[in-house]
């Protein structure tokens, strides 16, 4: 059996995870990765995406949208902006999202939030595209 | 002296009254209980980001801290984001926050300083309007919310976050009242731009070496409008628990009071009952007598 590490994932509404994992995927902004025990201390801040939770041999999938991962040695705190289990996701809300996301890229007034707004859209339709079949 | 009819109608109305405010006692005891819970579920995630924030703001050296935490370097314009609740009825909840802004935006105009205010809540936007209504930069309306989410936080955060990119103001003050019990909410007053960092506990991990992904600076940067976003989400739950609160002990006086009248004007109605009962007696008996 791997080692595990406490892993908490908390959204501004509520507490979703708090519990011992062996392993635990994090959709950064540089890259997915995946943070097992004794990771070295990281922070990253995270994009859009699917943060996947195995404890016992079991994964749990949840859908997050953008915010920061705190890892450290000993435990690994996801602080999410918005966070739901993949099962529990609103298909409307993420439809509401991207929409947003694209009326973004259009009102965007400089290169570079335009830019930055592409991205955005991008990442949240992959995301749609990622978790659709599900 | 009100005839025996109007004391029954006075009766009457006081015993609906009465009726009303028991049940929005009631309602308001339910709605505290959904209050509470939500402040309290939102609290690990602003714990949490309080320790990432101060870890990371030791990390970046104090030249490329973001404007948002080091401030623009003066204090000549002061917002005051002001949330109060929607609705009245509970008591001195609203007044309390609004005499405390008060206070404050006559100390500043008293310095000199140029005032704008924010009005989260239609009371206090009210309340603020007869005095200062040309301090008034905006107002946000959180009627049609029936449970505050994050998003009417990061709304109003961002509005509060593009001002001060614009330049509108220097040092950006939120007013709320603290949730301490049911009895007793405390209105507060924070600042939050500049942002006060918390400084860091002892021992909590912090000799750990972090490597951040993308860079410290760029990570802060968008830590901190998240972090703005969190106090005011903090501050809107902790309203919605105080007015809750406040309406609670509010009505339930109102219930008592009523309680009370209703038994005074119970002792009148009775008394004038008899004295007219009394006194058609002496009638028909001094009637009877001269026959």
């Amino acid at each position: 059996m791997a080692q595990t590490f406490k892993f908490d994932l908390v959204s501004p509404e509520r507490l979703l995870v708090s519990q011992d994992v062996e392993s635990v995927v994090i959709p950064g902004t540089e890259g997915e990765l995946t943070v097992m025990a004794t990771h070295a201390p990281t922070m990253t801040s995270i994009k859009p995406g699917v943060v996947a939770v195995t404890a016992d041999g079991k994964t749990e999938r949840y859908v997050v949208f953008g915010g920061f991962a705190d890892i450290l040695p000993e435990g690994c705190t996801v602080l999410a902006e918005s966070a739901v289990h993949v099962n529990d996701i609103n298909r409307e809300e993420l439809q509401r999202r991207i929409q947003d996301a694209r009326e973004d890229v259009e009102d965007a007034k400089d290169h570079e939030t335009r830019l930055r707004a592409e991205e955005f859209l991008h990442q949240l339709t992959t995301l749609e595209g990622a978790i659709l079949p599900a | 002296m009100a005839s025996l009819k109007e004391l029954r109608n006075r009766i009457a109305s006081v015993k609906a009254t009465q009726k009303i405010t028991k049940a929005m006692q009631m309602v308001a005891a339910a709605k505290l209980k959904r209050a509470q819970e939500a402040a309290e579920a939102a609290r690990p995630y602003a714990e949490r980001m309080g320790a990432v924030l101060a870890n990371i703001a030791d990390a970046v050296s104090g030249n490329d801290a973001p404007p948002l935490m080091a401030g623009t370097g003066k204090d000549d314009t002061h917002l005051l984001v002001v949330c109060t609740a929607e609705r009245g009825l509970c008591g001195g909840f609203n007044s309390q926050i609004v005499k405390k802004a008060r206070e404050h935006i006559r100390t500043l105009q008293r310095d000199g300083k140029t005032v704008k205010v924010l009005c989260v809540g239609k009371k206090g936007f009210d309340a603020l309007r007869r005095d200062y209504s040309d301090l008034i930069v905006d107002r946000v309306d959180l009627r049609e919310v029936k449970k505050i989410g994050f998003d009417n936080a990061h709304g109003i955060a961002r509005q509060v976050i593009g001002m001060f990119e614009k330049g509108e103001f220097d040092i950006c003050t939120l007013f709320y009242s603290e949730f301490h019990s049911v009895m007793s909410q405390v209105p507060t007053a924070q600042q939050i731009i500049p942002a006060a960092v918390p400084s860091e506990e002892a021992g909590e991990g912090s000799e750990a070496v972090y490597e951040y992904e993308p860079d410290a600076a760029s990570i802060l940067a968008d830590l901190i409008p998240r972090n703005i976003a969190v106090q005011i989400f903090r501050a809107l739950l902790e309203n919605a628990a105080g007015e809750m609160g406040a309406k609670m002990t509010a009505m339930d006086s109102a219930t008592r009071n009523a309680g009370e009248m209703i038994d005074k004007l119970s002792i009148t109605y009775n008394r004038q009952r008899q004295a007219q009962i009394t006194k058609e007696l002496i009638e028909i008996i001094s009637g009877a007598e001269a026959l």
